[in-house]
């Protein structure tokens, strides 16, 4: 690298970057926290949720991303249940799931019991050097019955985006319209589970990362399921993969009982699809609701 | 069971075999025990009747014949190639002779129970696979090789011999990678290792047992009631990073192609034998779930992985110079290991 260049920081980012070091590097018994992580001496859960680390350092840093540069404005977060198990059904865009960690943030700060999201993630994210453990490490897990079906047994909150890559990665004109919601699978196991459903409506990703065209062929060659061109990237290279500073909002909206069918009713394929288009449509018109009530994108 | 048994083991002289029927020997339900192996077991067991057999041929359905064996455990599957002497071998040993036993079995009226021990290998690795794996996933092991593929095969086996003679218990035991301070396992050597090759960018969480669950479980599984296909592992998961950190370990992060040239020549020099299905779990790992195995024959292991793995650290014995005589390391470590433990030494029978 003979011709590498020093981009300055914009100091505003920089001292959001200073303040987020400081936190952890002041945090209360960090000493213990080191000697602990060298000595392999701390806990994890069958899935690999590592709290200890999630609290002293990655959620710190994620914080001046949710405060300070998409400034999330968070709605109706304590219509979360404060135990017992949950389906979080969101849309999904933004062509790098930072909505995920967005949402999971949202819950882990400010609901009054401060609870962990298990966000369900496909394959892809598993196979990745790096981001696969961080996100075992987040806390979140592999998208598949057995998993959601393990989690809602613990009584936990299980975060599902139902259209996937579908939603991720779908173009700039298609912004705010939700996709077909996958094959239902999330309301069989509600259903079955009797878990309530909390849909979710998140505002922002869309412009956080803008996908005017997608390389088809790109994406094959490397097996991903998409190859994003963006207003930054591939143009200003890794820099590019840097997200727009979009205003965001995430509405949690009330907890739909699932309790209410019959034992069998997972088996019944139409009211499977009704479920899955009534609570797409839901979470649509909070979408637009919210979009509406943000105003600019930006400022 | 009101009647006592009368117990056949194969693979009576590696590790789980030789445990289980020092075990064995003194228990009051036992009115017959019965080994099979190639070799003699390296320690004395009481009340033993040892046959020299190998489980590939027919000479075994006389043995069955002729002891009124009423149970079967079948530990004589192998997870490492090394010590049966390469890989055609390890299949002729894991496959054949689970199906040549089988086959004998099922012409046996007195069988009434049949123990296999499989491994949690047959739901291979892979990243999108559930991270707590029940009994009932349906792996896509097409992609399995090596142990895993054994495993899958023979336990193939076992299903088929259920289903032909519904009057006979069959339990199969999926146990998760052992560990402990005298077993000898592909782990165990991959431990010992003064610099632990890992996967660049990947930390998969580790489940393990301890040899004393293993063979806790292996005993439950043969004296309480129960029949069908069982995950054995110890509660809890560490990440591979935490495991090496615990152990004072360094980690050396290699790319994930180039890890698999490295296993090759750490095999040649007779380091570490870790085979390809061994390299995708230092890349993706495997958890399984044990709540079936704890309902149905109260399975509680003592060891958590976390456990596993500080008595690994502690109470590790040593590994003795090769002796003349030529026994694998691995059983005369066991060998001090169990007469330190048993009271009648080396009496003879």
């Amino acid at each position: 690298m003979a011709d590498a260049e020093i981009i300055p920081l914009d100091p505003k980012d920089r001292r959001d970057a200073q303040k987020a070091l400081e936190a952890v590097a002041n945090t209360p018994g960090i000493e213990d926290f080191i000697r602990r992580r060298l000595s392999g001496d701390y806990e994890v859960d069958d899935f690999g949720y590592d709290e200890e680390l999630n609290r002293t350092i990655l959620m710190p840093l994620v914080r001046p991303l949710y405060e300070t540069y998409f400034r999330v404005r968070t709605l109706g977060v304590d219509r979360i249940p404060n135990e017992g198990s949950a389906l979080l059904i969101a849309n999904h865009s933004g062509t790098i799931p930072l909505d995920a960690v967005m949402m999971q943030y949202a819950v882990a700060a400010e609901h009054p019991e401060k609870r962990l999201v298990r966000n369900v993630g496909a394959d892809l994210v598993w196979d990745l050097p790096l981001i696969g453990p961080l996100g075992r490490k987040g806390g979140n897990v592999v998208a598949c019955d057995e998993d959601t079906n393990e989690l809602i047994r613990r009584g936990e909150l299980v975060g599902v985006f139902p259209e996937g890559y579908k939603g991720t990665g779908k173009g700039w004109s298609e912004r705010y319209k939700l996709q077909r919601f996958g094959r239902g699978g999330f309301i069989e196991v509600a259903l079955r589970t009797k878990t309530p459903i909390v849909p979710v409506a998140i505002v922002g990703a869309e412009e956080a990362f803008p996908m005017i065209a997608n390389l088809k062929g790109l994406a094959r060659m490397f097996g991903f399921p998409y190859f994003p061109i963006t207003p930054t990237f591939p143009l200003f290279g890794p820099l590019g993969l840097l997200p727009l500073p979009s205003r965001w909002v995430i509405e949690f909206g009330d907890p739909i009982p699932m309790d209410t069918y019959p034992d069998d009713a997972s088996e019944d394929a139409m009211l499977v699809f009704d479920l899955s288009d009534q609570i797409r449509d839901n979470i649509q018109q909070m979408v637009l609701r919210n979009l509406k009530k943000r105003g600019g994108a930006f400022f | 069971m009101t009647q006592k048994r009368r117990v056949l083991v194969t693979g009576v002289s590696r590790f789980l075999g030789l445990r289980l029927a020092k075990r064995l020997e003194s228990d009051p339900e036992v009115e017959a025990l019965i080994g099979v192996d190639l070799e003699e077991p390296p320690v004395n067991i009481r009340g033993l009747e040892f046959v020299r057999a190998d489980i590939r041929s027919p000479m075994i359905a006389r043995v069955l014949e002729a002891t009124k064996a009423d149970t079967i455990i079948h530990t004589n599957i192998a997870s490492s190639p090394a010590l049966l002497g390469g890989r055609s071998q390890m299949k002729e040993n894991n496959v054949i002779g689970t199906m040549q036993l089988l086959a004998a079995a099922q012409r046996a009226e007195n069988v009434k129970k049949v123990v296999m021990r499989s491994s949690t290998a047959v739901y291979g690795s892979r990243s999108g696979e559930p991270s707590v794996i029940p009994e009932d996933y349906a792996s896509r092991n097409v992609h399995l090789v090596g142990y895993g593929k054994d495993c899958a095969e023979a336990e193939q086996y076992g299903r088929d011999y259920s289903r032909r003679r519904p009057d006979v218990d069959v339990v199969i035991l999926r146990t998760q990678n052992v560990i402990g301070p005298t077993v000898r396992t592909t782990m165990t050597d991959y431990f010992k290792l003064p610099v632990v090759p890992t996967a660049l960018g990947f930390d998969p969480r580790l489940q393990l047992l301890h040899e004393e669950d293993a063979v806790d479980a292996l005993y439950d599984a043969v004296m309480k009631d129960c029949k069908g296909i069982f995950n054995v592992a110890g509660n809890g998961v560490v990440f591979l990073s935490q495991a090496i950190r615990m152990l004072g370990k360094i980690p050396a992060p290699l790319l994930a192609p180039a890890a698999q040239s490295t296993a090759a020549f750490l095999k040649r020099f007779g380091l570490v034998d870790f085979p390809a299905d061994q390299l995708r779990l230092i890349m993706f790992g495997r958890v399984v779930s044990t709540m079936r195995a704890k309902a149905a024959f109260g399975f509680e292991p003592k060891f958590t992985t976390k456990a596993c793995i500080q008595d690994f650290r502690d109470h590790r014995i040593d590994e003795l110079p090769p002796d003349p005589a030529g026994h694998p390391v691995w059983e005369r470590e066991l060998f001090e290991y169990l007469n330190q433990k048993s009271d009648n030494g080396r009496e003879k029978v």
